[in-house]
């Protein structure tokens, strides 16, 4: 039984097989459509989430099983005082694959070490979300026909978007990746990755305009700045609305780079650019729907035409 | 330099990080030993600036180097025996440790979660860095 709590739980190896399988779910997704019958999903989200949520549950559904779970820590035994050790063992015997989101780093991986059923982490605070990571390289390959030899530019909230700490971890097992670093002072990557690259000779940049960046680009991947993250409310003010993509900036772009998102956008991409053919969030987040298909059917074991 | 004078018998906890004793202290729980113990602490160091220095007077058994060793490991014990230096050992940093330290990130599970093992794995043998198996916070010696 394997449990994913982190994007590096899969080998290149299981990654590729991974986003092959979701490219045949993509491609016929009726042939999937019975393949889970029988088998229960259990969504356990200690803080909401929206959209991680649905895509979870419209997987199992398109997969023909079923769902169950609480959608926030106040409607769960969690709110009673229950850890999630206790939590876990109990719903083992409900469902046979649970996803799991919770405010706490690193809640997930206690779950895994009580856990009967495969764990999926769901996003735990500002750490990991791989499912997240899978969505986002399967967005990559599929639009782009490759996950090698990309210049990533990366823009916003590098210091506490875990989206853009895990893919940053998952591309550097690629070859000839670049990383062009995009925002202000204090919302800068971590020290701890900033090493990590160094370390691993994987060339980047970090600047904090992205016009003077944005040509040399072939995928950009904005992000929100993210106001449940800071502590001070005066600096997510100053911050939060310091990179805004609009046509203006898209026309310097190259006529093939694509705009990547995680959702949910506030104000860092204007309304204008969602009818560029370069903007791909939307389309990423349908992606999501179809990396959890595959990845529950690979943690469930279940064969493709069951 | 404050005169503290030499053992007959016991360790010297030497090359530990200037304001670390105590955190050392505590952990052997040196406060409810038998044995004579003795603090510098801000000591002059040629190769650190400052240092502290631990020195136990009586019999210690029972203490984990590699323990130690995950606290700070720059430091070095030397064993006395009848007056002279008989043994300098140099910790290991252990793969995992397990109980000893604690994880200082707010956001940690490890803050809430009931009866959770605190575990810390090695990622930085060079500069001795420890990470939170959980949030992978690295652990602050401060």
């Amino acid at each position: 039984m394997k449990h994913i709590i982190s994007p590096t739980d899969l080998t290149v190896s299981e990654l590729n097989e991974l986003l092959e399988l979701s490219e045949e779910i993509i491609t016929a997704p009726k042939r999937f459509a019975q393949v889970c019958q029988g088998k229960k999903l259990a969504t356990l989200f200690y803080e909401p989430s929206t959209r991680t949520r649905l895509s979870f549950e419209a997987a199992m559904l398109n997969l023909g099983g079923s769902i169950l779970g609480f959608s926030s820590a106040d409607s769960s035994s969690a709110a009673k005082g229950e850890s999630v050790a206790d939590t876990i063992r109990v719903i083992s015997s409900y469902a046979d694959i649970c996803a799991i989101r919770h405010p706490k780093e690193g809640a997930p991986l206690v779950a895994s070490h009580f856990s009967s059923i495969p764990v999926i982490n769901a996003g735990d605070g500002g750490h990991n979300h791989p499912t997240q990571t899978f969505t986002d390289l399967l967005t990559i390959k599929n639009l782009k026909g490759r996950l090698n030899n990309l210049c990533v530019g990366f823009c916003g909230d590098l210091k506490f978007g875990r989206t853009v700490h895990s893919l940053i971890h998952a591309l550097t097992r690629y070859e000839g990746i670049k990383f062009v670093l995009i925002s202000p002072e204090e919302l800068r990557i971590p020290n701890y990755i900033r090493e990590e690259l160094i370390a691993a000779n994987i060339p980047f940049e970090e600047v904090r305009s992205l016009d003077d960046v944005i040509a040399g680009l072939d995928i950009l991947y904005m992000t929100r700045v993210q106001k449940e993250r800071f502590f001070n409310e005066e600096d997510y003010i100053r911050l939060k609305d310091i990179y805004i993509l609009d046509h203006k900036k898209m026309a310097n772009a190259n006529k093939d780079m694509l705009v990547l998102h995680p959702l949910p956008r506030v104000n860092e991409i204007a309304p204008e650019v969602d009818d560029d053919p370069r903007a791909v969030y939307f389309k990423q987040a349908e992606f999501g729907v179809y990396v959890r298909m595959a990845l529950i059917m690979k943690l469930l074991e279940v064969e493709k035409d069951a | 330099m404050l005169n503290i004078g030499g053992l007959n018998q016991g360790i010297v906890i030497d090359h530990i990080k200037a304001g670390g004793a105590m955190k050392i202290y505590s952990y052997l729980d040196l406060e409810n030993k038998d044995v004579s113990v003795a603090i510098i602490k801000n000591a002059k160091s040629n190769k650190m600036g400052k240092k502290d220095i631990i020195k136990i007077e009586g019999t210690m058994e029972d203490i984990d180097l590699d323990i130690l060793g995950a606290l700070d490991h720059r430091i070095t014990i030397n064993v006395i025996k009848d007056g002279v230096i008989v043994d300098k050992k140099f910790p290991t940093l252990p793969e995992r440790v397990t109980n000893i330290l604690k994880c200082r990130n707010p956001r940690c599970i490890t803050t809430v979660e009931p009866g959770i093992v605190h575990t810390f794995k090695l990622t930085d043998s060079r500069n001795g860095v420890y990470r939170c198996l959980y949030c992978e916070q690295s652990f602050d010696r401060r």
